[in-house]
């Protein structure tokens, strides 16, 4: 008999510590300001090694740092000068650069809004790559087969994808509701579900492009193709612009209705949101099933927002997992969901741009994302650089013991 | 010879935590630093310990300075510190806490179980400090937990022992056996700190008592010369009421029926095993009994959040056996919990968001997915008012608050909508002398308009005061029901098992 009556340990993953690592690491929890200055930081700093890495990877320059070192080190500067020159002509350049950004942040914008949903409810949903796989296979169907003018088609596939992805994301909520599956692994493990289910559904005849061995889909029909936003030749369509109404639709769903209010409350402590009179199970399979619909979204503007406008195994490339990337950097606040994703678009077409005129491989992009999320996930290490106090939270102020 | 904190200040941002302290303690004494939370007790101790550095002021341990902000330091001049929360490995052996982080070991760096062993066997009956050296830490009770950390502190050859708030997680069985355990450490000759807000804890053990407020040192006294009533004045700066003003009660009609309720708690054991009892409207009944005796999960059974194995429970005839809290909610039923961090808040929402937390799904607060946040700010700011919570702003984490105050978010938030059925479990554990005041005289305010009152407590006094009827529960079972002019032995006794 203890005197706290014994309580059991608490399922995995739910431990008040462990709940308070996520939330710092995925920022849940984070103000719009908090969410706007670590990861512009971070960026910043990730710039400055990747940097070091340019300057260290040009072989000639470094043989020669021995033997005649003022002229080794001024052509590594130059060599790093170069890169991020092409880098930024390529991000911000010109409007054919900065189409590029926009068209490869708008799958990102969903992706990451749906990440980030989740990360407020407490939820940690791999599973976007899954969910914009079936949120594309039904947005598919429903640009083949229904017939409607674009004004109906367009919103009506775009649905397709909402729920294609929705119902996949509530199979690990409810699983988790249930019987207290965590999402991390039934989320991945759907992941791979999902890939060779689509491509068993892309060999059936209802989809697969007659004539055609591998599995490809017809293409959908012109009513259902989202227009671009700015003509020919810059590829961003309208999805951006309905990315960028799903963001504060999410922030306001998130932050001032009734429902985020329970989401949040669940995603802080299941405990008080059930002494609260919330229903817990039930929100745990709705967080999910909205995080899965807008990964969905994202998968539906990969087969409608480009040519040719038809579906194939490699359609979410890795949008799913650059959305946890995104959620994560733009620290589970929609509008860091939408200036991350931006950042990753413009990061994307500035590396193409990089590789061709500086000779620097696209994988630094890569390189550079991981730093920027590395730096992001330990704030405390970027905050130390730059010398920013912490401010005093909730838990910060508890844990400093002022009594 | 002694401990000597001299003009210690410590500011942190916004906040003077200590204002020009001045401390000694020599060995052989036993001096009581008694404030309210916030008052900077622990503040200053942790400062002596080095885990702070002070801004002003120096420490001396018998005249010769000590290294500032450094715990290796103090540890290395006999200063010893038991923490409020347990630094203790809980998968590892008694012996082996002790022993981490300076570890005997043999020829091949082995460390040398049975040497470890045999330390902790000698300390712990040296100072009557039993504990089995080979049991593993978290299976064992809070109060056992506690003699681990003073038999570490013992080990590492402590002249000065600084103990915070001690007996905040002890049966009063374990606080009897805690002091015993002081006692012997003064007659050994050292120097012990006994940080508490608990007056009458600090008559009884305390040789000396230094009060605090606000960071300041306000009054040293000797206990022979004070009283509780002389030390919660100087502690909160006012006379307080010690002693709730109640008139008698006027029962009414039962509101809350329970009948032989069965309940298992988490491990499967039967917490309450057939519990009946009524509450009528106008009576506060108080449950009295040790912590574990099954009240929490009677509790949690009859607010919904846990699930009755057997029995039913009845409020104003209705059967609202296993409802969910929502519809206890609706049927204006409200609840304190015990739990006031995990259960009751959340401690990154604002203070507004807490006080709608389970009232903002209908309106005037909201509308389906539509909240009016507006009218969530407006009844927040009254509320704040009217129950005096102490916030710098209604849109601060509630986590930032006191735990007095956090218990009065809670308080304001249940008590102000009408309410027929009042479930108040261990209503000011862990709140301050002025804030308990406040909170029982909203309690007896809440019988006084016609409503039924429940109080759960494991502080035998608080039960005393506030109730009109106690029952006690002992072993998941109403031991007896009792009077709050019976003797108070006869309750005591009930409490232990040993009544009828």
């Amino acid at each position: 008999m203890t005197p706290e009556g014994s309580p059991a340990p608490p399922p995995i993953g739910d431990t008040s510590s462990q709940r308070d690592f996520w939330r710092r690491v995925t920022g849940a929890g984070s103000s719009l300001g908090q969410a706007l200055l670590l990861p512009t930081l971070a960026f910043v700093t990730a710039l400055i090694i990747g940097g070091l890495i340019i300057a260290l990877t040009d072989l000639d320059a470094l043989g020669r740092l021995t033997t005649e070192p003022g002229a080794a080190l001024a052509d590594m500067f130059r060599s790093v000068i170069d890169a991020y020159r092409a880098l930024f002509v390529g991000m911000f350049g010109s409007v054919q650069a900065i189409s590029e950004g926009l068209f490869s942040a708008t799958p990102l914008i969903f992706a990451g809004l749906g990440v980030a949903l989740g990360f407020r409810a407490g939820l940690f949903n791999i599973g976007a790559q899954g969910q914009i796989q079936m949120g594309a296979m039904l947005a598919l169907w429903v640009g083949i087969y229904v017939t409607a003018p674009a004004l109906v088609h367009i919103p009506l596939a775009l649905l397709g994808g909402f729920v294609g992805g929705m119902l996949w994301g509530a199979i690990p909520g409810f699983l988790k509701a249930r019987s207290g599956a965590h999402e991390v692994i039934t989320t991945i493990m759907l992941n791979f579900v999902a890939f060779y289910f689509m491509q068993w559904l892309l060999t059936t005849p209802t989809l697969q492009q007659p004539g055609r061995g591998n599995p490809v889909s017809m293409p959908i029909q012109e009513t259902a193709q989202l227009p671009l936003l700015f003509g020919e030749p810059y590829r961003v369509t309208i999805a951006f612009v309905i990315a960028v109404g799903a963001v504060f639709l999410v922030r306001w769903l998130i932050f001032r209705s009734s429902l985020g209010f329970e989401l949040r409350a669940t995603g802080y402590s299941q405990q008080a949101a059930r002494y609260a009179g919330m229903n817990v199970s039930w929100l745990i399979v709705l967080a999910m099933a909205i995080s899965g619909g807008l990964a969905g979204v994202a998968g539906a503007n990969q087969i409608m927002g480009l040519p040719p406008y038809d579906a194939s195994p490699s359609l979410a490339g890795t949008v799913g997992f650059d959305a946890i990337t995104v959620a994560l950097l733009g620290r589970s606040h929609p509008v860091g969901v939408l200036w991350s994703a931006l950042l990753f678009g413009a990061l994307k077409a500035g590396g193409r741009t990089m590789q061709a005129q500086a000779g620097v491989p696209l994988d630094l992009i890569v390189v550079l994302q991981a730093l920027i999320v590395m730096f992001v996930a330990a704030p405390e290490l970027v905050r130390v650089i730059y010398r920013i106090k912490p401010k005093s939270n909730a838990l910060g102020a508890q844990a400093g013991e002022v009594s | 010879m002694s401990l000597e904190l001299r003009s210690i200040t410590k500011r942190f941002p916004g906040i003077l935590a200590n204002d020009a302290v001045d401390l000694s303690i020599d060995p052989g004494e036993i001096v009581a630093v008694l404030g309210e939370n916030g008052a900077g007790k622990t503040t200053l101790m942790n400062v002596a310990y080095g885990l702070y550095g002070a801004d002003e002021g120096s420490i001396l341990v018998d005249g010769e300075p000590l290294a500032p902000a450094s715990t290796t330091a103090a540890i290395a001049a006999g200063i010893g510190m038991v923490h409020q929360h347990f630094m203790l490995v809980p998968v590892f052996t008694v012996a082996e806490n002790i022993i981490l982080g300076d570890e005997p070991t043999g020829a091949a760096g082995w460390i040398e179980r049975k040497q470890a062993s045999d330390r902790v066997r000698t300390i712990s009956e040296k100072y009557n400090l039993a504990v089995d050296p080979d049991a593993t830490v978290e299976d064992l009770p809070v109060g056992v937990q506690q003699r681990v950390e003073i038999i570490k502190v013992i080990n590492r050859k402590a002249r000065y022992l600084i103990f915070d708030e001690p007996t905040a997680v002890l049966t009063p069985q374990e606080v009897e056996e805690f002091f015993h355990i002081v006692r012997g450490l003064r007659e050994d000759g050292k120097g012990v700190v006994f940080i508490s807000h608990k007056l009458d804890e600090a008559l009884e053990i305390a040789d000396r008592i230094v009060v605090m407020r606000q960071g300041r040192k306000v009054a040293e006294v000797l206990p022979g010369e004070t009283s509780e009533e002389g030390l919660a004045e100087l502690m909160v700066g006012r006379p307080v009421e010690l002693v709730v003003h109640k008139g008698t009660a006027t029962p009414g009609t039962t509101v809350l029926e329970v009948r032989d309720l069965v309940v298992v708690d988490d491990r499967s054991h039967r917490a309450c095993d057939g519990v009946s009892f009524t509450v009528r409207a106008g009576e506060i009944v108080g449950i009295a009994g040790v912590n574990g005796n099954g009240q929490s999960e009677l509790v949690d059974a009859i607010t919904g959040m846990r699930l009755p194995m057997a029995g039913s429970v009845l409020v104003n005839g209705e059967d609202v056996t296993a409802a969910p809290p929502r519809e206890m909610h609706k049927a204006s039923v409200a609840h304190v919990p015990e739990d006031r961090q995990e259960s009751g808040l959340v401690l990154a929402f604002s203070v507004a968001e807490n006080l709608v937390l389970d009232s903002y799904y209908d309106p005037p607060y909201s509308k389906g997915l539509f909240m009016d946040w507006s009218k969530v700010n407006e009844t927040a700011a009254q509320l704040v008012k009217q129950y005096d919570v102490r916030t710098a702003g209604i849109s601060v984490p509630v986590g930032t608050l006191s735990g007095g105050n956090q218990q009065k978010v809670i308080i304001a938030r249940e008590f102000n909508r009408p309410a027929i059925l009042v479930l108040a479990a261990q209503p000011t554990r862990g709140v301050d002398v002025g804030s308990i005041e406040y909170i029982h005289s909203q309690i007896v305010a809440k019988r006084d308009k016609g409503a039924a009152v429940l109080v759960v407590s494991t502080e035998l006094d608080e039960v005393l005061a506030l109730a009109d009827r106690i029952l006690v529960m002992y072993e998941g079972r109403i031991a007896g029901e009792f009077s709050p002019t019976d003797d108070i032995t006869d309750i005591g006794l009930a409490m232990l098992g040993g009544g009828q």
